[in-house]
C-alpha cells in the first residue's frame, strides 16, 4: 500500500532524511523508531504530502503523492505530531468538518462521526469546545479525525504521546485491531509499544534507516539475546564468573549486581540459537551452588536501540541535533 | 463540483470561527462605531446639506479599512501555522487553492456582513432627503471590492508568518502604500518634489483611492472592477506560492 523509494529531504543546512526506502502492505503495522530529530516526522510529512521530498518517491495505493496528491491523500488518514485541532470548534463540529472534506455528507457524515466518537471514547465531550479538553481527549479527537473515512492507510505520528497508561492501552489495541485490515505506520519513542503493536519496526537515525525487521528479529540483535541470567546465594562474585566463563558455548560472564548475599550473574552465549543448551550447561556448572533463579533472556529492544543509535551520537556530540 | 463543496466546507468553518470568539462582535461593533462617528462627526454629514453619502461616509472607507481589514485577515494563515492545523488541512484531499479561496471567501463574507450592517446610514439619508440610491449601491459595491483587495493582501502577509502581529503590520504598510499613492496631498507633494507628473500619475493608477473614487461617483467602470479583482487574484496567487515555499523548506 505504501511504497517509499529512496526518499530524501534536505533543508537549508542539513539533510533530514537520507535515502529512505521501505514498503508497508495491508495488514502490517510498521513501527517507526528513532531518537528525537532522527527524521521520523519529516518522513511522515513527506508520505502524507505535507512537504515535498527533495529526492525519491512515495506512492500510496499506486498513486504518487507528488504527481497525484488528491487520490493518494484520499486513501490516507494522518495524525500529525502534537495532534493539532481547530480549538474554537466543538469535537462534533471538528469531526464533521473533516468528514465533509473527506467527501462525506448528510447521513454518511453523521454515521462516520458517531462511529469514530464511539471508537475513540469521546461520547462525554462531543459538544465540548476543543480548547476546553484535556490533552488526552484532544489527542484522541485528532486521532478520531484520522480514521473518520475508514482509510486503507494510516500514518500516525506519536499516537500515544501525552496519554495516560489506560488511554495508551486503548489506543494501542485500537491500532492493533485496525492493523489487520489496513497498512499503518506509526512513530513512537516507547519501545514496549513496538513490541505490543507492530508487526515490523524500522529504526531511523539521523535520516537513515539503521535497522528493519520484526520486533523479534531486532531483539535478537541484542547483545543479551539468549543470555542466561543466574541468581545464586552464598558464592563469591569472582569465583562465580571464573567458573561460568568456562562453560561450553559461553562467550563471557559478568556480575550484574551483588546484594544481601545474592549474586546476579549473566552468561552471554557464543552463538544466538536459543535451544536451551547454554542454560543446561550453566546449571550443570553451578553444581552444588544454591541457585535461586535461572532464565534465558530474549534480548531487549531498548538495548538494541541504544546500541544502534548511541555510539554514533557520541562520536558527534554537537551540531547534529 | 467536488472543489465547490470543499471550498464551501472551509468557508463555513472559517466563518463559524469568527463568531465562536469575541473577535467578530468586537470587530463589527468597532466598525459600526467608527463609520458612524466619522460620518456624522468628522464627515460633516449634516453640514453638507446634501442627500449624498459620497463625501461624508464613503470617503473614509479606504482609511478605515486600512486598519480594520488587516485585523480581520491577520489570523487566516498565521493561526493555522502557529497551532499546526495547517498540517491537517493540507494533508486532506483538497488542493491548496481550495483552502486559500475558502478562507478568503469566509473573511470577505464577514466583511460584507459588517458593511451591510451600516444600512442605518442609508436609511437616514433616504429619510432626510432623496439621494441617488444607484450611486449609493455602486459605492457599496466598490467598497466591497476594495475590502476584498485589502483582505487578499492581509491573506498574503498572514501566510508569511506565524505571528499575527507581524502579519497585521505588514499588511497595513502594504495597504497604506496603495492608499497613499493616490491620495491627493501625497501625490501633490510628489509632483512638487520630482517634477515628473507622468510617474506620479502612473503611481496613482495603482492606488485603491483612485479606483474607489469612481464608484463613489456612481461610475461602475470595468477597469476599476478589474483592478480590484487583479489585486485579489495576484495576492491570493502569491499566498499559494508562499505556502508552497514554506512547505518545500
Amino acid at each position: 500500500m505504501i511504497k517509499v523509494d529512496n526518499l530524501s529531504k534536505s533543508f537549508a543546512t542539513k539533510v533530514a532524511v537520507n535515502r529512505v526506502s521501505f514498503t508497508v502492505e495491508r495488514g502490517e503495522v510498521l513501527g517507526f523508531l528513532g531518537p528525537n530529530g532522527a527524521g521520523k516526522s519529516t518522513t511522515m510529512r513527506m508520505i502524507t504530502g505535507f512537504i515535498p521530498p527533495t529526492e525519491g518517491t512515495v506512492t500510496v495505493g499506486g498513486h504518487d503523492i507528488v504527481g497525484d496528491p488528491i487520490a493518494a491523500k484520499r486513501l490516507m488518514g494522518y495524525l500529525p505530531e502534537n495532534a493539532p485541532a481547530y480549538t474554537d470548534m466543538t469535537v462534533e463540529g471538528f469531526l464533521g468538518f473533516i468528514a465533509e472534506l473527506r467527501g462525506l455528507h448528510g447521513d454518511q457524515k453523521k454515521k462516520a462521526v458517531r462511529r469514530v466518537v464511539e471508537m475513540c471514547f469521546l461520547e462525554s465531550v462531543v459538544y465540548q469546545s476543543i480548547d476546553t479538553l484535556s490533552k488526552g481527549y484532544r489527542h484522541r479527537t485528532c486521532f478520531a479525525q484520522s480514521i473518520i473515512h475508514d482509510p486503507d492507510v494510516l500514518v500516525l505520528d506519536e499516537p500515544t504521546d501525552g496519554l495516560d497508561p489506560n488511554q495508551k492501552h486503548e489506543v494501542r489495541s485500537l491500532i492493533r485491531r485496525m492493523g489487520e485490515r489496513k497498512a499503518i505506520i506509526f512513530s513512537t519513542h516507547i519501545l514496549e509499544e513496538v513490541e505490543a503493536v507492530c508487526s515490523r519496526a524500522i529504526i531511523i537515525d539521523r535520516g537513515r534507516i539503521v535497522a528493519n525487521g520484526t520486533p523479534q528479529e531486532l531483539k535478537q540483535q541484542s547483545d543479551m539475546a539468549g543470555a542466561v541470567l543466574l541468581i545464586v546465594r552464598g558464592v563469591g562474585g569472582t569465583q562465580l564468573v571464573e567458573r561460568l566463563s568456562g562453560v561450553a558455548n559461553a562467550r563471557r560472564a559478568s556480575i550484574v549486581k551483588e546484594e544481601n548475599g545474592k549474586v546476579w550473574a549473566r552468561v552471554y552465549p557464543r552463538s544466538q540459537n536459543q535451544n536451551g543448551d547454554l542454560a543446561r550447561n550453566v546449571l550443570a556448572a553451578a553444581g552444588s551452588w544454591q541457585v535461586e533463579e535461572l532464565h534465558t533472556e530474549e534480548g531487549r529492544l531498548d538495548e538494541v536501540f541504544r546500541g544502534i543509535t548511541l555510539p554514533e551520537t557520541e562520536k558527534q556530540p554537537a551540531g547534529t541535533q | 463540483m467536488n472543489s465547490i463543496s470543499n471550498i464551501k466546507a472551509i468557508t463555513k468553518r472559517e466563518l463559524a470561527g469568527y463568531f465562536s470568539s469575541p473577535v467578530a462582535y468586537v470587530f463589527i461593533v468597532i466598525f459600526l462605531l467608527l463609520t458612524g462617528s466619522f460620518t456624522f462627526l468628522l464627515g460633516g454629514f449634516f453640514e453638507y446639506g446634501q442627500a449624498s453619502l459620497e463625501r461624508s461616509f464613503f470617503i473614509w472607507f479606504p482609511w478605515l479599512y486600512l486598519f480594520l481589514v488587516p485585523a480581520a485577515g491577520m489570523r487566516l494563515w498565521a493561526e493555522e501555522r502557529r497551532v499546526g492545523t495547517i498540517e491537517l488541512l493540507l494533508t486532506l484531499p483538497i488542493t491548496a487553492w481550495q483552502a486559500i479561496v475558502g478562507k478568503f471567501l469566509a473573511s470577505w463574507l464577514f466583511l460584507l456582513l459588517a458593511l451591510v450592517l451600516t444600512f442605518p446610514v442609508v436609511i437616514t439619508v433616504n429619510y432626510l432627503g432623496s439621494p441617488d440610491n444607484g450611486v449609493i449601491l455602486a459605492s457599496y459595491f466598490g467598497s466591497f471590492l476594495m475590502a476584498g483587495a485589502y483582505l487578499a493582501i492581509s491573506c498574503m502577509t498572514s501566510a508569511i508568518t506565524r505571528n499575527q502581529v507581524v502579519s497585521l503590520i505588514l499588511s497595513i504598510v502594504i495597504c497604506l502604500v496603495l492608499v497613499l499613492c493616490g491620495f491627493p496631498p501625497a501625490t501633490n507633494f510628489l509632483t512638487q518634489l520630482t517634477d515628473t507628473g507622468w510617474l506620479v500619475h502612473l503611481l496613482a493608477t495603482f492606488s485603491v483611492i483612485t479606483h474607489f473614487e469612481y464608484f463613489t461617483k456612481g461610475v461602475v467602470d470595468s477597469r476599476d472592477v478589474v483592478f480590484f479583482l487583479c489585486v485579489i487574484g495576484f495576492s491570493l496567487f502569491t499566498t499559494g506560492v508562499i505556502l508552497r515555499s514554506h512547505r518545500a523548506g
